[in-house]
């Protein structure tokens, strides 16, 4: 069910990836007041936006599995939070490689955007241990799925909190007057986040499908073990 | 600050796109690896069955 389309889907990320790397480092020009540094906002924002966007996806996925009762859902959503979470660790990342590059520091804890991401990172680090401590499975998914909209929630309240915070560090990408960003440098941007986009509906695509086929595993052992 | 030179800070650009693609590289190599191990365990099933 979940491996349709995978394979299209796969080439199409990695295409659209290579073309955003090569728009990256061939197309785009050198920012004026960062320099080559710059350029690793290409991959850190876009992953940023796209690891939000998978949490909030998360939400409305649980939401699904609430009103449906479809336990499929409430897996939809678990493999939405987690590939979320391993973008977010690489957001993690690549934003104190470019903090050391860009202010001289691995980590500013004054900064909002940065504590704010880290904070929903945590959040949903906390995801794992609530899911698995339940053993029930009904019951986990609906534990899971209700901490999933309320985290799921808290995103977008987060981000708009950070938006209205004053800052003058943290570099603005794209914003209500359209960004500080030039037509070329945007195209770029642009590129990176669709590549980031695909890549994390392959990922999810991919994890669902391994996990489908290890419950469909399941069921035919204990049906083996039935017939025995 | 003022911007880093170009070979100082072509090893912070590499090092973000390496984390990047290693991130993504082992992620897909453990799922891989798990759906090989599915792939193995429904062969002996069906060598079971035989």
């Amino acid at each position: 069910m979940y491996s349709k389309g995978l394979v299209p889907l796969a080439w199409a990320t990695a295409v659209t990836l290579t073309a955003a790397m090569a728009l990256v480092f061939f197309y785009a020009p050198l920012d004026a007041d960062q320099g080559f540094v710059q350029k690793i906002f290409y991959v850190h924002v876009p992953m940023a936006i796209v690891a939000l966007g998978g949490f909030v996806a998360g939400g409305i996925m649980a939401i699904k599995h609430l009103r449906s009762g479809d336990r499929s859902w409430d897996m939809r959503s678990y493999v939405a939070i987690h590939v979320s979470i391993i973008l977010g660790l690489g957001v993690l990342v690549t934003g104190a490689i470019w903090a050391k590059a860009a202010w001289g520091h691995w980590w500013v804890w004054d900064e909002p955007v940065l504590v704010s991401f880290l904070i929903v990172f945590l959040l949903y680090c906390v995801y794992y241990p609530l899911r698995f401590s339940i053993e029930d499975p009904d019951r986990q998914a609906r534990y899971s799925s209700v901490f999933a909209i309320t985290a799921g929630a808290f995103v977008p309240l987060n981000f708009i909190a950070v938006r209205l915070a004053e800052s003058f560090t943290h570099p603005r990408v794209l914003s209500q007057t359209g960004g500080s960003l030039p037509g070329d440098m945007r195209f770029t941007f642009i590129v990176s986040i669709a590549g980031m986009a695909l890549l994390f509906v392959t990922l999810w695509k991919l994890e669902l499908t391994a996990k489908q086929a290890s419950m469909q595993l399941k069921k035919l052992r204990n049906r083996a073990r039935a017939a025995a | 600050m003022p911007a880093l030179p170009l070979d100082e800070a072509g090893k912070y650009v590499a090092g973000a796109y390496v984390v990047f693609l290693g991130l993504i590289l082992v992620y897909v190599a453990i799922i891989a690896a798990k759906i090989a191990r599915i792939g193995r365990e429904i062969a002996e099933l069906a060598e079971e069955d035989q």
